[in-house]
């Protein structure tokens, strides 16, 4: 086997962040390679730096096609047939299927479009793998699955000889989930190498044929996959054996905070229900696209349901606002911390106090400084934060920080029920034990926590029980102290 | 075919169509001398020189960017031209090369400061408009250019067509420029690959980038482009009025910006079709006509083109949430 | 040990207000300069006074359009907001038969009710713009632009593009009257300015216009009720709009559709130069204000070295791109450093 690309001492840093550490990576030609590692392990950097839209820090080298160069630019990269498909896919959703796949052909020098090369490039591309969708329609009206697809026939189309795809089963059901592999393998023997992008191990045990493992921006090795283990990779990605940890609440059955009866709203999610007690912490699980950020938002206000009730201790909720559910005591860190979560350009105690500016305003709406100096340092104190300043902007903290923050923000509402999405996501392996410390002590304080996450893992070692949704429906309750990790994974992946 | 069909009656240039159509019909109905030769062609001929604006600038939006400064240059290339063409016998191809030359160059500064100092380019044409205009204005201390070499004069007449009162009609520069226009911007947008990397970028900023797209050159491109249809309307003005009056052209530039928003482009970019601006600009330039035509003092006239745009920029925006809400689900 | 106590005083004041205090050397220097260059024409109780008079009509509309930029938008329509508020208050006082004797308390009240009546116009041109943007979900850009047409066409409608001149006394002596020295429109000004800045720094209103400017969703999520921040925001825009519409009229003695048109970019111009973050979020009522008194000061100056006012505007226009050129090289404006550590950590997105 011919190698197609090699990285030697590639390592790079944003300010004064280290994504990657010194990384060695060989690509063979045809060879399904896999690269593991959780969120923030230096997987996506090292994506863009094949791509060519990012630059090794000097000192490291690649070899592409026997070639050696200090850095590729995506020109570069693309010629030598390197096709990246990144999480968001980066389809235009303006333009059309045929013209999102041919786009190839709109680059180089002005000439006529030719349209009928165009449908020709996008319908052969299509019948490369068996993909039939209309060629006209507008990228934007497409389902996710499909919008994926149209992502590889762009990479077919473009003579790809290596085409990586950042976690491409992210957002699929199972049924899609199979398609795709079997494309992958088509691919294979087309003697093009694919590189597999995942943290979803069992899909990565199924198709690999070598998988390299990231952790903390530096590679922990590259392994056959007949000679590793989904158990093994996960301890090598995460630097841990796991063990149980949180407490039982005592004997007494503690009171209800949160109860969901019968929950629904038809395309997200189906006939929910379940509690949620005092000082109980609800893991909630499942495939992306089963529900569960779409419930989190219903019971958050911002995703009005069309059947069923909430209540929060023993009061219902008519969840019309996100401001309501607040005032019910309900809180929600969303997954996407930095779009939803800070404002990063703001100082530090801005963002802390967003939450309860009006419970600070005295007379005529103002808030008197010292007073609010004093809440953003309480708060600082509790989260355990190393903080230089309050008034910096909370863009300057780590991603454990920052996360911090978000917490406490939402700590400040003094909630009855917090609802966390995906909370340890960009967030140091090192730092996340610090985040669930925060859960774990809010959940003692008598708070009823929903853990939502991707990762099983987590759910299973930080959470009382839990709930496992598919495709908007409560498929299976698992309890981690009677159960293995091995069943809740076949309970996600059934 | 039927599913183009139903995908094109949801379309935002469907409904502006309707709308011009209602418009037109009532305006009919309403007043004598709407639907006459003389007054269709006389509407043609004073909206040249927006419309013509307008070709350019949708090219602008699509692209995601902006651009207020278009009436300065033109301002800026109908004054270098004609003073040029007064000394020189330069001709009629003369006085277009050096307008659009300078037009373009006008363009290329914008382009150059709104991909080096990265501030958003509604800013910095609203700065440009004022160098160019305050530059231009300064310099030339408000001359006016009265004296015009005679084939200017003379304009063009092609195809004459005398009707039933003995009035003459023709193809005459400006709408000759104007349907030139159009026509190129459409062929730009819709037969060039360049023009879809245009509409690529205005979708997606990122993933062009991350696909290789030249975009500064890009950049330059769309933003020159703008200042070559600016100065090609400044030289149609300057034809119908007869005079270089650098002072006038200003003040319309957020009409014409309007007019393309009405016609379906986005400030986001991505979004926009020349038909649509087509539309957009007779809307507007249908509703002063009739304004006038109904007797109503001309007074009134911005008036109803801000309510006009109030409506429509709702409109619009309603529509997609709505949309957004429905696809949602 | 609590983290606020880590800084000195001082170095957290210098830090804090270092626009304004970069503005204010600056100040210094150009100060200098054309002191050198005009000797006492520039340096004179009169010059000063003269910049004390010109700077309220232009700041009091800066402080307008800092509203609408802070929080992530931007209004074009204060011109045509403050011209048309001056209509309506030009109208009450020429059209209304005037209360009580001249000098009289029912006088004055007759004119307070007049001013009152042009606020009010500002105001409910301010909800308009707040409820098209916040409610219907218009680009600030767009609304604000069909307002201003909308505005400016009624007022030209109503006024058939004529002034409307000649008012009481005590109305002309807000523009040219001063008190001890000071002219009162300064005075206003002043007043208005430390309004604002209460608002923004110490209400809890001000705190969550900042966070809607620097991140809306991430605003609306932590239970800011952004539609109605938005829309009082512009109100409140329309309403300083408006002050500065009294301050014009008051200063011209006269009133029209068309007045301050180049103010538009100017004020652009002094909220970037005073440390104003285009995009939202950030900016501080003092760097306004200093940087008007700086952008007043070199107008002044360039004034009576005669240079022609188109020269002047142009001159305007370079200086806004060179001012958000040094910006958008500092920390306050570098996103695009965060940006690309976001991307570094590339969060995962349910929808693409």
């Amino acid at each position: 086997m011919t190698t197609f690309l090699e990285l030697t001492h590639v390592s790079k840093h944003f300010g004064g962040v280290r994504a990657l550490r010194d990384v060695d990576l060989s690509l063979e030609a045809g060879e399904v390679h896999c690269l593991v590692g959780e969120n923030g392990s230096g997987k996506s950097t090292l994506i863009k730096i094949i791509a060519g839209v990012q630059a090794p820090d000097p000192g490291g080298s690649i070899v592409l096609e026997g070639r050696e160069h200090a850095r590729l630019d995506p020109i570069l990269s693309t010629k030598s047939g390197i096709q990246v498909i990144y999480q968001d896919l980066s389809l235009f959703p303006n333009m059309s299927v045929a013209e999102n796949i041919a786009i190839g052909s709109h680059m180089g020098l002005p000439r006529l479009a030719n349209w009928n090369r165009i449908n020709d490039i996008a319908a052969k591309a299509m019948a490369r793998i068996n993909v039939n969708l209309d060629l006209e329609t507008m990228v934007s009206d497409l389902s996710i699955a499909n919008r994926q697809l149209v992502a590889i026939c762009r990479a077919m189309a473009a003579d790809a000889k290596l085409v990586i795809m950042d976690e491409p089963t992210a957002s699929l059901t199972r049924h899609e989930v199979d398609s795709l592999l079997r494309v992958v393998n088509d691919l294979k023997n087309r003697d093009i190498c694919t590189v597999f992008v995942s943290h979803r191990l069992d899909e990565v045990m199924e198709i690999a044929e070598r998988v390299t493992v990231l952790r903390d921006g530096g590679k922990v090795g590259t392994f056959d996959a007949s000679e590793i283990t989904s158990r093994r990779l996960e301890t090598l990605m995460t630097g841990h054996e796991f063990h149980y940890a949180p407490p039982r609440p005592g004997g007494e059955v503690a009171e209800v905070v949160l109860a969901v009866r019968n929950l629904s709203r038809p395309g997200h999610y189906e006939d929910i229900s379940f509690d949620i007690r005092k000082g109980e912490i609800v893991g909630l699980t499942g495939l992306l696209g089963s529900g569960r950020t779409e419930l989190a938002l219903s019971i958050f206000g911002m995703n009005p349901p069309s059947r069923g009730t909430i209540e929060v201790s023993g009061k219902p909720l008519i969840a019309s606002s996100n401001r309501v559910a607040i005032a019910s005591g309900v809180a929600y860190v969303p997954e996407d911390r930095l779009m939803l979560g800070l404002a990063l350009g703001q100082p530090i105690s801005a963002n802390i106090l967003a939450t309860v500016l009006d419970s600070l305003a005295g007379k005529f709406g103002l808030i008197n400084p010292a007073k609010r100096v004093a809440a953003a340092d309480d708060w600082i104190v509790r989260l355990n934060t190393k903080v230089s300043d309050l008034e910096n902007p909370v863009g300057t903290l780590s991603g454990g920080n920052q996360q911090r923050v978000v917490l406490g923000k939402w700590m400040a509402t003094k909630p009855r029920v917090l609802i966390l999405d995906s909370p340890t996501v960009g967030v140091d392996i090192k730092a996340k034990d610090g985040i669930y410390e925060i859960v774990h002590r809010l959940a003692a304080e008598g708070v009823g926590v929903l853990l939502i996450s991707d990762e099983a893992q987590e759910v299973f070692y930080h959470t009382h029980r839990v709930l496992v949704m598919r495709q908007g429906r409560l498929v299976s309750e698992v309890d981690p102290l009677s159960s293995t990790e091995r069943n809740l994974q076949e309970e996600i992946y059934a | 075919m039927p599913k183009t069909i139903q995908r094109w009656t949801r379309s935002h240039e469907f409904w502006l169509l309707a709308v011009v159509i209602v418009l037109s019909m009532f305006l009919t109905a309403a007043t004598d001398s709407f639907l006459t030769l003389q007054n269709l062609f006389d509407l043609l001929t004073s909206t040249s020189f927006a419309g013509i604006l307008a070709a350019g600038l949708l090219v602008v939006l699509v692209f995601g960017g902006i651009d207020i400064s278009f009436t300065a240059i033109a301002s800026v290339a109908q004054y270098v031209a004609l003073t040029i063409a007064k000394t020189y016998p330069i001709g009629w191809f003369g006085v277009f090369f050096v307008a659009c030359c300078t037009g373009i160059l006008c363009g290329l500064f914008n382009a150059v400061i709104i991909h080096k100092v990265r501030i958003s380019s509604v800013i910095v044409t609203i700065s440009t408009l004022n160098i160019f205009y305050g530059l231009l204005i300064y310099i030339t201390r408000g001359d006016y250019i009265t004296s015009l070499p005679s084939y200017f004069r003379e304009g063009i007449w092609w195809f004459e067509f005398t009707d039933s009162n003995g009035f003459p009609y023709a193809i005459n520069f400006q709408a000759l420029l104007l349907v030139v226009a159009f026509f190129m911007t459409w062929v730009l947008l819709n037969k060039t690959n360049i023009g879809r990397q245009i509409y690529a970028m205005g979708g997606n900023e990122i993933a062009a980038e991350r696909l290789g797209f030249h975009v500064f050159g890009l950049r330059c491109l769309v933003y020159g482009y703008m200042g070559f249809m600016a100065a090609i309307a400044s030289i149609s003005q300057a034809q119908l009025a007869q005079s270089v009056t650098p002072t006038t052209l200003i003040g319309k530039e957020l009409e014409v910006l309007a007019a393309v928003v009405l016609g379906g482009a986005s400030l986001a970019g991505g979004n926009g079709s020349v038909f649509g601006a087509v539309l957009g600009v007779m809307l507007i330039a249908i509703l002063q006509n009739g304004l006038i035509l109904l007797g109503v003092s001309s007074y009134w006239n911005q008036f109803f083109v801000g309510c006009v745009i109030l409506l429509a920029v709702s409109a619009t925006a309603l529509s997609q949430r709505r949309r957004h809400a429905g696809l949602a689900s | 040990m609590k983290p606020s106590a880590n800084r000195s005083l001082i170095s957290r004041f210098v830090r804090e207000n270092a626009t304004t205090m970069t503005l204010a050397t600056i100040f210094m220097a150009v100060l200098a300069v054309f002191g050198l260059i005009l000797g006492d024409r520039l340096l004179s109780v009169g010059t000063f006074q003269s910049i004390a008079f010109q700077t309220p009509e232009l700041g009091i509309l800066g402080l307008a359009m800092m509203l609408a930029l802070l929080s992530g938008g931007l209004n074009l329509s204060i011109i045509s907001t403050a011209n048309l508020c001056a209509l309506t208050i030009a109208s009450v006082l020429q059209f209304t038969i005037p209360w009580g004797d001249a000098g009289s308390v029912l006088w004055l009240t007759w004119q307070v009710g007049a001013v009152a009546a042009g606020l009010a116009v500002a105001i409910l041109i301010g909800l308009l713009n707040g409820f098209i943007i916040a409610y219907l979900g218009v680009s600030p850009i767009l609304a604000t632009l069909g307002t201003m047409i909308a505005c400016k066409g009624l007022a030209i409608g109503l006024t058939r593009g004529n002034v409307l001149s000649g008012f009481p006394d005590p109305i002309v002596a807000i523009g040219n009257g001063t008190y001890l020295g000071v002219p009162l429109a300064f005075l206003l000004f002043v007043a208005l300015c430390v309004f604002v800045s209460v608002v923004l720094r110490r209400s809890s209103f001000g705190q969550k216009v900042y966070l809607v400017g620097a991140n809306e969703k991430a605003a609306q999520f932590s239970g800011i009720h952004v539609k109605r921040v938005l829309l009082l925001t512009y109100a409140l825009s329309g309403a300083l709009a408006g002050c500065g519409g009294l301050v014009m009229m008051a200063r011209f003695n006269s009133a029209n559709a068309s007045y301050g048109e180049s103010f538009l970019l100017i004020s652009i111009l002094a909220a970037v130069l005073g440390g104003i973050n285009p995009y939202g979020g950030t900016g501080k009522v003092s760097g306004l204000f200093a940087a008007l008194l700086l952008l007043q000061l070199i107008s002044s100056a360039l004034n009576l070295m005669n240079f022609s006012q188109f020269l002047t505007i142009a001159i305007w226009g370079a200086l806004l791109i060179g001012v958000s050129a040094l910006r958008s090289g500092t920390g306050i404006f570098d996103r695009l450093h965060l940006f690309e550590f976001w991307r570094a950590k590339s969060a995962v997105s349910e929808n693409p």
